[in-house]
């Protein structure tokens, strides 16, 4: 009999072997997988996992690397400093398309005049307005006592709409030949958000992950918000009779991951999309929740977690492209890479003990 | 501007998806058990009956795939958080980005292909719509009038307690997030079989988030679950009737309307339950707590 054993504290060892294992058992079901579906499973991982950093195309490749991976590890360190208090932000695809609306809206209001200013003011603007998007299922839930999982996954279909409406209505593109879309961002100066240094791929998105990877170590590890999160998280109880304010926190999370969302969106529209559209919330906000997991909601950890997934999204366009493999191939990969972590888990939080005979 | 004759039958069209998947967590969430993945095991019974029923050219039988995919993928759900003691917020989550990315990798093959017809039951209305309307007083009798109901009431409301009185709380557990899964997957092969006909991507759409937040207005009631089910087909029956009207509004702010209509219902049910006196019979009190037996 196999018996299992809470563990007083988690397993150090374990934290940092358990998102290890979880890629690994990815990797070999996602293979098995490959096999069952007719695709050679080792050119296939091969193609995902390896070709976009040593392969043939790399030139190519690598840069969208930091362009992937910013927006995902942007939005992940701010819904991690809320899932460790057990505030569960999962609408930041919404907050991340209202932001980059919002970004736009100001570039569009400026067109055609060039200042200097304006790309400032449009970061502004997007941070505004993911956290006023976020902040709707934070009173909500202060208020009310809503459930702000519901509400804020509600308001991305709401945002979806939002941008669909606006693509073909307020912010189409007046020169546009009655395409939907708004402008195209990269080609008005100002307000683009252009690579900053040539075959990185890096743009200000790249900087504001770096530095919201580094805002949010400081503030988990060096501030008294940071201990009040991590306190409601682990006892909520406690921490009440210790005067943390749960309203307080709920606001400051969604708050927090709602800007933090609105930024990515406005870096993204400015940079690599260009433009509002229909489709402009691409999933970054779902893959964002599982960076969060596999980084355990750490910065470090957020950090080379956005990498891998981003790695995963660009070698999945590559296997579309020379192996015919199904877009949604990768989304499948990331669903299961979610399930093995929170399953290999157990073991930093349990001992597995063989049970002896009485 | 309103007509009556296509309301109704709209509104039951529209009511039936997010009934069937929102009875099914309801009983999943008595045994307290918060599964967040109802979109995902939709999505997943949507292409499965689908597939079926065009495979076969039966619906009834598109629609027993349907159930058993749903209950099948919600295994995986009941592996997480029952045996590897998971957090139940984060392994549903996990459940619907799985379930959407699955869906949409075998659901190329059957994009563009019609469904076979189905033959419409009393009153013109489909026969699941009948199912559904029947599941009500069947799983209020269940809960509330047999001994197992009681028992998996207990379970949800105290799981030590009742672990402590000899029931299996574990089994109970599992067997309910079986029966949502098969529920939520009926509800997702109706939309692909019944109502669009056709295959789609993401077709679901948000139902199953929905679905769970019906399961919060209803105060965890069958009779309060057909409530807020036919609320919410009223809604989009009424925005639909709207469009097909010429009403001068853009179509995307119309088509907004069933999402910001259940966020109002979610806000004011919240409220009521927070600032009642009385508060009536609210969440199970074992609600998302996982169960570890020590002993």
């Amino acid at each position: 009999m196999i018996r299992l054993v809470p563990r007083s504290e988690a397993a150090p060892l374990w934290q940092i072997a358990t998102p290890i294992l979880a890629v690994l058992a990815t990797m070999i079901t996602g293979g098995i997988l490959f096999a069952i579906m007719g695709y050679d499973p080792v050119a296939a991982i091969r193609t995902i996992f390896w070709d976009p950093l040593f392969g043939q195309a790399s030139a190519y490749s690598r840069p969208q690397l930091l362009v992937k991976a910013a927006p995902l590890i942007l939005i992940a360190s701010g819904l991690a400093v809320g899932f460790r208090a057990g505030i569960w932000n999962i609408g930041a695809e919404g907050q991340y398309i209202i932001g980059g609306i919002c970004g736009a809206a100001v570039a569009l209001a400026a067109y055609p005049g060039e200042h200097w200013w304006l790309f400032p003011a449009m970061v502004a603007a997007g941070a505004l307005g993911g956290w006023a998007w976020g902040m709707i299922p934070a009173m909500l839930r202060n208020w009310a006592g809503a459930s702000e999982i519901l509400v804020s996954l509600m308001l991305v279909y709401v945002a979806q709409k939002v941008a669909a409406w606006m693509a073909f209505g307020p912010m189409k593109n007046p020169e546009g030949f009655g395409f939907p879309g708004s402008r195209n961002l990269q080609q008005y100066p100002s307000a683009s958000n252009p690579e900053l240094i040539a075959g990185t791929g890096a743009h200000w998105g790249v900087v504001a992950a770096a530095l919201a990877v580094l805002a949010i170590w400081v503030l988990m590890s060096r501030h008294i918000r940071g201990l009040h999160i991590r306190a409601s998280g682990l006892a909520p109880r406690a921490a009440r009779f210790a005067g943390v304010r749960p309203e307080t926190l709920v606001a400051f999370c969604l708050g927090l991951s709602g800007s933090l969302a609105g930024m990515a969106g406005l870096f993204e529209v400015a940079g690599p999309a260009g433009q509002i559209t229909e489709s402009f919330g691409s999933g970054y906000g779902f893959t964002a929740i599982i960076v969060a997991f596999l980084g355990r909601l750490n910065p470090l950890g957020i950090l080379l977690a956005g990498l891998l997934l981003a790695l995963t999204y660009i070698g999945g366009e590559l296997a579309q492209l020379t192996m015919q493999l199904p877009a949604a191939t990768v989304q499948v990969f990331q669903g299961m890479l979610l399930f093995f972590l929170l399953g290999f888990d157990l073991l930093t939080r349990f001992r597995v003990e063989r049970r002896v005979a009485a | 501007m309103i007509d009556l004759s296509t309301f109704l039958p709209i509104l039951m069209a529209a009511s039936t998806p997010i009934l069937f998947a929102a009875l099914g967590e309801m009983v999943t969430e008595r045994t307290g058990v918060l599964n967040l993945g109802v979109e995902g095991m939709m999505i997943v019974g949507a292409l499965a009956g689908f597939a079926m029923a065009v495979a076969t050219g039966s619906p009834v039988l598109g629609f027993v795939a349907a159930a058993v995919a749903g209950a099948a993928v919600s295994m995986v759900f009941a592996l997480l958080t029952q045996y590897l003691l998971a957090n139940q917020v984060a392994s549903g989550l996990a459940l619907t980005l799985f379930g959407l990315g699955l869906a949409a990798l075998f659901g190329k093959t059957y994009e563009g292909v019609k469904a076979p017809a189905m033959a419409s039951g009393p009153l013109g209305l489909n026969w699941v719509i009948w199912l559904g309307l029947l599941a009500v007083p069947v799983i209020w009798w269940f809960l509330n009038r047999t001994r197992p109901g009681l028992i998996l009431r207990g379970v949800g409301e105290n799981h030590d307690a009742a672990h402590g009185l000899g029931h299996p709380v574990r089994r109970v557990r599992i067997m309910a997030i079986a029966f949502g899964g098969a529920m939520a997957g009926i509800g997702g092969a109706f939309i692909s079989i019944a109502i669009v006909l056709q295959w789609t991507e993401g077709m679901t759409a948000g139902a199953g988030w929905i679905a769970l937040a019906i399961v919060v207005f209803s105060n965890w009631t069958a009779p309060g679950v057909l409530a807020g089910a036919w609320l919410f087909g009223g809604v989009t029956a009424l925005q639909l009737q709207l469009q097909a009207g010429g009403a001068n509004v853009p179509v995307q702010l119309l088509s907004m309307a069933p999402y910001l209509a259940t966020i109002l219902v979610l806000v004011v049910i919240s409220a009521l339950q927070k600032y009642s006196r009385r508060a009536g019979l609210g969440a199970p009190g074992s609600l998302g707590q996982n169960f570890h037996a020590l002993r």
